[in-house]
């Protein structure tokens, strides 16, 4: 590894330590933010050197609030200071070790606080996203840009925006209580959750320009995790997320189409990460304190624990969404749980589910393409060709559309040769 | 002898090696690991699951089970080498050799006392 990429790495993986200690210091997130990037130009010039230190967040927190404070001096006295320069190679072990004690108190609730704040209720969850990639992960304007399929001006003022609505916000700086720390958490983990899936739900154009977005959502979770260790639910969202990115070599063939479940080669699942997801969901079943993420990862896991499609325990999944839906009831979770029951108890008793669902997911891509699948297994060929017809206009990508179109293509090529009444 | 090499590094650091890096650290590493194959030197190696997947048994009366690894340390275990060397001056240029295929952190090497291969499938 060269000296620079040892270097970015560093830097990337002491950012949220670092920015969120300089976040308490002085109380504003620009200040902290340019702290933290001229603490990151002297690393730049001072690592190469110097080799790197013991504690790179540490240093990156001295460094940057003395360069913060000179700036508020320099500005006072209307006059430069010499080349401070000299300051920063003086941070000796004494130093270094003094800073870890501050710090290492606040650590986590520093972490939490950073991650927190972009969870701001009055953001919509785009500009949480965003704000949250640009502040705990670092990624540049540009960077989400691309990730986002937007120009960069647009992301810019998507930032700019979010962070003058923040910075009206009060956002608390004493250190939480047990419950507001655990709402907190909540808050955070449900924005990682969808940061991971505003990669996940990419279509197979755009799969490799989102993928960033899985693998950034992967890290904070990590990170949350290593605060939290004893928290299933984390633990639990962690897992899903891996069980899900898992597969992700396999979700779209070479044309882009999204590969089913059933018919994905699983041979191309990175069994490092099924491994640690299901370590994950081993250790949070331990705790008997079931929740929405766990039960998911469940899901996700039992899809990933069968060697073949026809291993696939789905029984246990229908009872899994049975828990889901008690828990978060919401008619995607029954539609969901339905394509389980159509495997245990077929066809006809999932079409029978799903039915009542049909004013609250009228708009719904899925909804149509499920219960076209269902009649279709049925035979009712012409019923499912409408609901197919329908899921098209309502597909919301082209890979979507894409693979109803082949479902209507089977539709056409099974209903012609022999002729059934069901065709036209 | 042999000698076991406990690998120590940040593991958020690791954590945020890009794929590319992360492949390239493996690969120098393997051309170590091969030589010493090579030389009939080389005892099980493993690569350890982030500490967030460990548990803890505190074999307390009664025994306790605890999210996360025994130690809560700046530098995490990552992973272990047993390799077969002469002498700890052997052992010292195998961690060497290892430490130069991937920089930073820390090994420790750690003279085995009792070794059973196992019968696990892998």
């Amino acid at each position: 590894m060269t000296d620079t990429a040892w270097i970015d790495a560093a830097l990337t993986s002491a950012r949220p330590q670092a920015v969120g200690a300089l976040l308490r210091y002085f109380r504003d997130l620009d200040t902290a933010e340019e702290a933290f990037q001229n603490a990151c130009l002297r690393a730049l010039k001072s690592w190469p050197q110097n080799g790197p230190p013991r504690d790179a967040a540490a240093w990156l927190i001295m460094v940057g609030r003395n360069a913060a404070i000179d700036e508020v001096r320099r500005g006072r006295k209307q006059q430069p200071l010499p080349e401070d320069d000299q300051a920063i190679s003086d941070l000796d072990d004494a130093e270094e070790q003094l800073a870890e004690r501050l710090d290492g108190s606040h650590y986590r609730d520093d972490i939490l606080r950073l991650l927190f704040i972009c969870c701001h209720p009055e953001l919509p969850a785009t500009q949480q996203i965003a704000l949250a990639l640009r502040i705990v992960s670092g990624l540049t304007v540009k960077q989400i840009a691309r990730a986002f399929l937007v120009s960069e001006a647009a992301m810019e003022q998507r930032i700019t925006r979010a962070k003058a609505r923040v910075a009206d916000a009060d956002v608390p700086f004493e250190t939480p209580g047990a419950v507001e720390r655990s709402e907190r958490l909540l808050a955070v983990a449900a924005m990682i959750y969808l940061i991971f899936n505003e990669g996940y739900s990419a279509s197979g154009d755009t799969v490799e320009i989102r993928k960033p977005l899985c693998e950034e959502a992967i890290r904070l979770a990590r990170l949350l995790l290593r605060l939290f260790p004893s928290e299933p639910e984390i633990m639990g969202l962690m897992a899903l997320l891996l069980l899900q990115h898992a597969r992700a070599a396999a979700r779209f063939d070479a044309e882009g189409a999204l590969v089913l479940l059933d018919d994905q080669d699983r041979g191309l699942w990175n069994q490092t990460m099924i491994a640690e997801g299901l370590a994950l969901i081993d250790k949070a079943m331990r705790h008997r304190a079931s929740g929405p993420y766990q039960i998911q990862a469940a899901i996700a896991a039992l899809h990933c624990r069968a060697e073949k499609p026809e291993d696939t325990d789905w029984k246990q999944i229908d009872l899994l969404y049975g828990a889901l839906e008690i828990m978060q009831p919401s008619p995607v979770v029954t539609l969901n749980r339905a394509v389980a029951v159509s495997k245990v108890r077929g066809a006809e008793a999932a079409l029978e589910m799903i039915e009542p669902l049909a004013p609250r997911l009228s708009n719904y891509f899925h909804f149509f393409g499920v219960r076209g699948a269902f009649l279709m297994q049925l035979g009712r060929n012409e019923e499912a060709r409408v609901a197919f017809d329908r899921a098209i206009a309502l597909a919301n990508t082209s890979a979507e559309a894409a693979h109803i179109r082949m479902h209507l293509d089977r539709l056409m090529r099974d209903s012609k040769p022999n002729g059934k009444k069901a065709g036209k | 002898m042999l000698y076991a090499i406990l690998c120590y590094h940040d593991e958020d650091l690791v954590g945020s090696w890009s794929k590319e890096q992360d492949a390239a650290v493996m690969k120098k590493l393997a051309v170590v690991q091969e030589k010493l194959a090579k030389e009939g030197r080389l005892g099980p190696v493993a690569r350890l699951l982030p500490t967030t997947a460990a548990t803890t048994l505190r074999k307390d009366d009664p025994p306790l089970v605890l999210d996360g690894p025994y130690a809560e340390t700046k530098e995490q275990l990552l992973g272990f080498y047993l390799v077969d060397c002469k002498n700890l001056d052997e052992a010292v240029d195998v961690a060497r050799d290892l430490g130069a295929a991937n920089p930073g952190g820390a090994y420790e090497i750690r003279p085995v006392g009792l070794f059973v291969p196992g019968s696990a499938r892998t």
